[in-house]
């Protein structure tokens, strides 16, 4: 798949503002006036940054309140409207905190399940699609939770449950990427299945339809960032996890700790460049090509 | 509307023959054509006379190869468009409800003033056969010619779809799949007529039907071989000792 900038700062940030939304919600760290505006501020900038950067890919974003009609069948739909009532009621509980004082625990539970509601409504857009063997497996929502519960965590400063929380989102890309690299494999789709002739012997692409590039190409086949992938790997995996747990361990500093959250943004960033790449659409095959 | 009809009145599809199908490409042609300046957005081109042109089409044409383990490769010319998918995800995924599925003909359709361009629905099909146009920004796809097969407008044979139509080798065929008498239901039963991809669980209302064997060269040959065959089977004389020493070696 075409890693798109829009698609990839999306997933990227509102998965970490999410994340900070639910713990925030949760009372964790318990804030309130200014300490709280901040603390809010960082968490809608990035959710909503996010949610504004995904409408930038859209042929037709002044249309983009017409996606909240279909939540009975569609994820996106669903997604929309998590990501709205999430914001709405954590904004309730944030003028509670930010000018009241006040702790409205009902509107932060409601608000942190929503939060979460809608990082797994965003992966379920990706795990539906049974088009791409390498997202259409359980384990997608499960990372897109886990890494926004890490990164949340994290922001939050919630160190000791952020170096728990870290590990267990890197155990889960670690078996991602090993279950990954497998799924097109295990699908069971070929060129022969595609075309049917599968078995009158091997298929082979003789002729594209036309000489050119299209849509299809442009969207779905893309092979440009492969070779690296694996070095690539590595990057985003020391700096999601590896660095920031190190810095946690270190005895507290505010610089450590603020390095620790750019570090795992950067680390999930090319994560989630690699998740796009690395995704092999089946529409490939007609085109001899993954 | 994109929760899908659990079930059609009718099912309106297509049957491609790739035993016939030439792959001279004139459904495509024909296809732009009509659908250009009928239904919806016309299909746009980038950079069409400069170096790397682009362009949205519905339907398209490829060319595969099958090496079967004995005898001659096959070249086997493959149109495709949309299969108007009874399970189409195409139409669940759609957010806004542009995509649907009609329920009076099975057609699959993209209401454009609804479409919000967010490509999930090209994402989900595993056939290719939605693109979004990129001067419009809305997603095209196969109509079935939604416009000619109910226009009275239009004489009579030619309420068939456009690629169906043109075809100059017969490949396209045109009909009800939901009826077991329709001929081309009776066509897809006599030639077996299969479904591309249907691990995807998309239940594919166009068939395609498979090439027929090749006829067998050596068998050809025999019609003559009578006539030929050589008059002396074992060399004689000279020649037969020479047959027999050579083998010797
Ligand atoms: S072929 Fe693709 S676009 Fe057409 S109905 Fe099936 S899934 Fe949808
Ligand atoms: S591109 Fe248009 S038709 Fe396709 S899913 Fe998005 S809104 Fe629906
Ligand atoms: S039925 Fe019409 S829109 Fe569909 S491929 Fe044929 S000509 Fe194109």
């Amino acid at each position: 798949m075409h890693p798109a900038p829009s698609v990839i700062i999306f997933t990227t940030l509102s998965g970490l503002g999410f994340g900070l939304l639910f713990f925030l919600g949760l009372g964790m760290p318990d804030v309130s006036g200014w300490v709280a505006f901040v603390f809010f501020v960082i968490a809608y900038g990035l959710s909503v940054g996010g949610l504004m950067a995904s409408t930038f890919h859209l042929g037709h974003p002044e249309r983009a309140l017409k996606a909240f009609t279909q939540w009975r069948s569609s994820w996106l739909s669903r997604e929309g409207w998590c990501a709205v009532i999430a914001l709405l009621v954590m904004g309730l509980y944030a003028i509670g905190l930010v000018f009241f004082g006040q702790r409205w625990g009902f509107f932060g539970l409601i608000g942190a399940g929503f939060a979460l509601a809608t990082v797994f409504t965003t992966s379920m857009i990706y795990t539906q699609l049974k088009t791409i063997p390498r997202w259409n497996m359980k384990l997608t929502p499960a990372m897109f939770l886990s890494f926004s519960l890490a990164g949340g965590s994290l922001l939050a400063g919630q160190t000791s449950l952020a170096v728990p929380l870290l590990l267990a989102a890197a155990f889960v890309q670690a078996f991602y990427w090993w279950l990954g690299d497998k799924a097109f494999a295990t699908s069971g789709t070929d060129l022969g299945t595609a075309t049917g002739l599968g078995a009158r012997g091997a298929v082979r692409a003789f002729e594209p339809p036309h000489t050119g590039t299209n849509y299809l190409l442009r969207e779905f086949v893309f092979v440009v960032g492969r070779k690296h992938a694996e070095k690539l790997r590595i990057i985003a995996f020391v700096l999601a996890f590896m660095v920031p747990v190190l810095l946690l361990v270190l005895p507290f500093s505010h610089f450590f700790a603020a390095l620790a959250v750019l570090s795992h943004l950067a680390g999930v960033a090319v994560s989630r460049w690699l998740f796009f790449a690395q995704a092999e659409h089946v529409v490939g095959l007609y085109y001899g090509k993954r | 509307m994109t929760q899908l009809p659990s079930s059609t009145d009718r099912k309106m599809g297509l049957v491609i023959d790739l035993d016939t199908c030439v792959g001279c490409h004139a459904c495509v042609i024909s296809c732009k054509g009509w659908n250009t300046e009928n239904y919806g957005a016309p299909l746009s081109d980038q950079d069409a006379y400069g170096a790397d042109p682009s362009g949205t089409f519905l339907n398209r044409v490829h060319s595969y190869e099958v090496r079967p383990a004995e005898g001659p490769a096959q070249l086997i010319h493959f149109p495709k468009s949309c299969l108007h998918c009874e399970d189409a995800p195409c139409v669940t995924v759609c957010p806004t409800g542009a995509s649907y599925k009609r329920v009076e003909d099975g057609i699959v359709l993209v209401n454009e003033s609804d479409c919000i361009g967010c490509g999930l629905c090209a994402w989900s099909c595993p056939y290719g056969a939605r693109e979004l146009d990129q001067a419009e920004g809305v997603m095209k796809k196969c109509t079935l010619c939604v416009d000619r097969i109910y226009n009275e407008n239009l004489p009579e044979v030619d309420r068939v779809p456009s690629c169906v139509r043109t075809c100059p080798a017969g490949a396209r065929h045109f009909g009800d799949l939901g009826d077991p008498e329709s001929d081309v239901s009776k066509l897809v039963a006599e030639r077996e007529g299969m479904d591309l991809m249907p691990e995807m669980g998309t239940k594919p209302v166009n068939k395609y039907l498979p090439p027929r064997p090749k006829d067998q060269i050596e068998d050809q040959i025999d019609i003559l071989a009578p006539l030929l065959a050589p008059v002396a089977e074992e060399p004689k004389g000279f020649l037969g000792w020479l047959d027999k020493t050579l083998e010797k070696l």
